[in-house]
Formats: structure tokens, C-alpha cells, sequence
């Protein structure tokens, strides 16, 4: 298979890049455009750890090539901070520590963002299948749902 | 679609469909497939809506479970197709997966599938001597196997108009609530008279064979009756009988027969109501 030259819209730049056509999305993130915000967890699409969403929906980037990208708008993690603003999400993640070893969170963060994006008054039950993709090894989830509750009240407030 | 089955049919080497990459992408990860080639159809206009025609509905082959989910006409006519595509996976693989990928890889578990053959549903191929429709049922052969031949492509699922009184369900069984394979599934579709009588059934098991099973027996149990206990009891044991699972860690082999009855009466309760019965 030969290299293939791909055009998107990665967090609202034009980036281009040339990849190989069997590569994952989640591998041109981090090894050829230095995105390493999206995580490898399984590879198989039952962690969520590389989650981003594309054209708004949330997907797996390990389940992607990255030459299915084409024409396509790519929301990272990478792009979820207004600058040194932290969104309301990553803010409410840190008071109430939602995170340990943290390697969950990016992708947890941007599917707790792409359900709050659809739902804004999301219930607690709601919240939690909504990150059902999501695994979290040292939390327990409780912490996780917490901050995603209290995010979504302080955005309706906003 | 034309040229993406003529490419696929001209291919010497390995050569697949690529639509929501949810089953393939495995595949490809962890080297059970090493392709030379894959056509990716979710560009081609043709796989990509949702129209309402005069026969029913004509769902594009590239369609997502997300997508489906929020046709509201789509889930007024046929919650049970709609709700069994939900199922899915994660919102991350329901943003990607479609029902045709579900149908193709031929997995016996998988969860569409039931609820499309209980549906009456076909699909319609193109391929390199044009196009073909067959009843969804007659797609997989066996685990993994499907009957479509060398560039043939799937195109799109034909959903039947629902007449009205008419309702369908699907349910599994899996051991946890969400991100699961079903140890049983169950599909099932009705319609009554004015006066409640069931007219027309349907109803088609999953990962309980080699392949999806359409139940006629089970059908044969609910029609001409008011779907009371008696009926639902005879239908329970349709399925039961119907039933060539395999024994593994999921369920055994006993489990499985009985779930099947168990979820049948309860799948065919809501398609009932759905169908404005009580
Ligand atoms: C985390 C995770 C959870 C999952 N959970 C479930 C679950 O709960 N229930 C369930 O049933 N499945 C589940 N799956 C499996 C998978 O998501 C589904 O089978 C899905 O519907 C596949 O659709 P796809 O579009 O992604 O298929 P693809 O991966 O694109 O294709 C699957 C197969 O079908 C062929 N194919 C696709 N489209 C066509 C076409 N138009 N014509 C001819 N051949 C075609 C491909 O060549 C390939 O062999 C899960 C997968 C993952 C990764
Ligand atoms: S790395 Fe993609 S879901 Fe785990
Ligand atoms: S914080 Fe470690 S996996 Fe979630």
C-alpha cells in the first residue's frame, strides 16, 4: 500500500498530511502530527481512550484510517481549552478529582463534551451510558459522572 | 456503486467493504484480514439517506446506528429495528456502525439482524451482473460467510410499509447492561385486526445458531389468536425448540434455550402493545 495525501480541519486548521492507507486515524494523531492528547488503550474500540469526534460525532479514532479523514472536521481534546481557559469540563474534572493516572481522561473528556453538546441536562443515568465506551481503571466512574453533573449545571448557568 | 463493485470485482488479492470500520478495523488491527484492497462506500451519495418510498423504506448501506436513531419516522414505524441497531456499542461505534456491516460480518450474535428478518426486510445488491434483492435471512451462511459473491456490494435495506395496528420489539440477553455480545436475542413483529387478533407475525432468534433463524412455527403460534397466555406459552416453546446454540462461558447450552422462550414472549408482549393491543 502506498502513501496517500490527505486535507482536514483538525480543531478548526486546515492540516494536511500523507499517510499510509491502512494506518488508524489515532496513529496520524499522534505519530505524524504530534496530537498524542488521544490515547491508545486497547485499539479495538472498547476503551474509548482515543475518542474524537469527526463532522460532531463522537467516534473511536483507532477504529478510523486516517485517509477516511478527507474532507472531514476533527475535534480533539487538543482543542476543547479556550487558550489558557480550561473548559468547564476540565475544570470541574480537576475539583473534583476525577482523574488518577489520567490516561482515560482526554477521551472521556471529549465524550462527556459530545454528550453535553446533544444533552445539556443530561441525568445521572443518562451520563453514564453516554460514557458506557468509556473504561476507567482507577476511578470507580463516580468522580467522573460527579464532574460531568456538575459541568453540565454550571454550562446551563452560563 | 457500479465502479466500487467493479474495482472490488477485478481485485486478484483480499478485497472488502469498508463502511463504519467497526468489525473490519479489528480485523485489520489484530491481522486476522490482511487486505489489498478496501472500498469505502460511505461516500457514494446512494448509501447515505434515508427515504421514505412508496413501499416502505429504503435505508442507505452506509447509514449509522446514530443516524437511525434520530429518523423519527423510521422509529414511529419499526422501534424494534431502530432500537436493536441502538444497541451497538458505545456512542463512539454507533457513530460509525451500520446495519448492512452488522449483517455482513455474520457474526450469529449479531443484533440488527434479528429484528430485520422479523421485519420482513431485503436488501438490495449490485455487482458485476447488476442488481439482486433477497430477504436479509438469506445472507449469512454461516458464521462469518455471507452468500454475496465477488464484487457484489450491498446497497441498501428495504423496510416494508407498516400497516397499521402492527408493532415490533427486539431484546437480548447479554450479562452486563451496555457494550455487550448477546448470549440471546429476540425479534418480533405483529399485527392485529380491529378487534386485537393477531393477523401477521414474525419472529426471528439470534445467537442461538450458526446463523439468524426465522421462527415459522413461532409466528404460526401467536396468528389467529389474541396473543393471550395459552398463545404466548406455545410461541415460548416454538422458540425453544427452534433453538441449535452452542455451550460456552456466555451461556450454556440449556440457558440458552430456555432465555430464548423467556425473551420471546416478553419481546412479542411489547411489539403488541407497540401495535396498540393491550
Ligand atoms: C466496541 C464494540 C462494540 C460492539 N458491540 C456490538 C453489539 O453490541 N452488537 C453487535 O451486533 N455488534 C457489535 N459490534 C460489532 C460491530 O460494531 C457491528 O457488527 C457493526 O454493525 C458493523 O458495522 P460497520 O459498518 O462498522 O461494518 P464494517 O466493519 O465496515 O464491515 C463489516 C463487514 O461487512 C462487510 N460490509 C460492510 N458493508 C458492506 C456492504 N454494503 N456490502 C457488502 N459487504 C459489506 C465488510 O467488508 C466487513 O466484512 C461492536 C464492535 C465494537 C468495536
Ligand atoms: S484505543 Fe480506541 S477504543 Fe481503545
Ligand atoms: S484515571 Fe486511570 S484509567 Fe481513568
Amino acid at each position: 500500500m502506498s502513501a496517500i495525501h490527505v486535507t482536514t480541519k483538525i480543531n478548526g486548521d486546515v492540516v494536511d498530511y500523507v499517510c499510509e492507507a491502512d494506518e488508524t486515524l489515532l496513529d496520524v494523531l499522534r505519530n505524524r502530527l504530534g496530537l498524542t492528547g488521544a490515547k491508545e488503550g486497547c485499539s479495538t474500540g472498547d476503551c474509548g481512550a482515543c475518542s474524537v469526534t469527526i463532522d460532531g460525532r463522537l467516534t473511536c479514532s483507532c477504529l478510523v484510517l486516517g485517509v477516511e479523514a478527507e474532507g472531514c472536521e476533527i475535534d480533539t481534546i487538543e482543542g476543547m481549552a479556550d487558550g489558557e481557559a480550561l473548559h468547564p469540563l476540565q475544570r470541574k474534572f480537576l475539583e473534583h478529582a476525577a482523574l488518577q493516572c489520567g490516561i482515560c481522561t482526554p477521551g472521556i473528556l471529549v465524550a462527556a463534551k459530545a454528550l453535553l453538546d446533544t444533552n445539556p441536562e443530561p441525568t445521572e443515568t443518562e451520563v453514564r451510558f453516554g460514557l458506557a465506551g468509556n473504561l476507567c481503571r482507577c476511578t470507580g466512574y463516580d468522580k467522573i459522572v460527579r464532574a460531568v453533573m456538575d459541568a453540565a449545571q454550571e454550562m446551563r448557568r452560563a | 456503486m457500479k465502479e466500487a463493485a467493479a474495482l472490488l470485482a477485478k481485485e486478484k488479492g483480499s478485497a472488502f467493504v469498508l463502511a463504519g470500520g467497526t468489525d473490519l478495523l479489528v480485523r485489520l488491527r489484530t491481522g486476522f484480514i490482511e487486505p489489498d484492497l478496501l472500498v469505502d462506500i460511505k461516500r457514494i451519495a446512494a448509501t447515505r439517506s434515508i427515504q421514505v418510498t412508496p413501499g416502505g423504506f429504503r435505508i442507505g448501506a452506509a447509514v449509522t446506528g446514530a443516524e437511525l436513531g434520530e429518523h423519527a419516522k423510521l422509529k414511529k414505524a419499526w422501534p424494534g429495528v431502530v432500537e436493536s441497531a441502538n444497541l451497538i456499542g458505545s456512542k463512539q461505534v454507533q457513530g460509525r456502525c451500520t446495519m448492512v456491516g452488522n449483517l455482513c460480518n455474520a457474526s450469529p450474535a449479531a443484533d440488527s439482524v434479528p429484528a430485520l428478518v422479523a421485519a420482513g426486510a431485503k436488501v438490495v445488491i449490485v455487482g458485476p451482473k447488476g442488481k439482486r434483492t433477497v430477504p436479509v435471512e438469506q445472507v449469512p451462511v454461516a458464521p462469518g460467510r455471507t452468500s454475496l459473491k465477488k464484487g457484489e456490494i450491498i446497497e441498501s435495506i428495504l423496510l416494508p410499509k407498516r400497516l397499521s395496528r402492527s408493532g415490533d420489539a427486539y431484546l437480548r440477553f447479554i450479562p452486563r447492561t451496555e457494550m455487550d455480545i448477546a448470549v440471546v436475542g429476540v425479534a418480533a413483529s405483529v399485527t392485529l385486526d380491529a378487534k386485537g387478533v393477531c393477523i401477521d407475525a414474525r419472529v426471528a432468534l439470534g445467537a442461538v445458531a450458526p446463523t439468524v433463524l426465522l421462527v415459522p412455527d413461532a409466528a404460526k403460534a401467536l396468528i389467529g389468536t389474541r396473543m393471550d397466555d395459552k398463545a404466548l406459552d406455545a410461541l415460548a416453546a416454538a422458540c425453544s425448540a427452534a433453538c441449535r446454540p452452542i455451550d460456552d462461558k456466555r451461556g450454556t447450552r440449556e440457558f440458552r434455550i430456555k432465555v430464548a422462550g423467556v425473551l420471546a414472549r416478553r419481546a412479542a408482549q411489547i411489539a403488541r402493545k407497540r401495535a396498540g393491543g393491550r
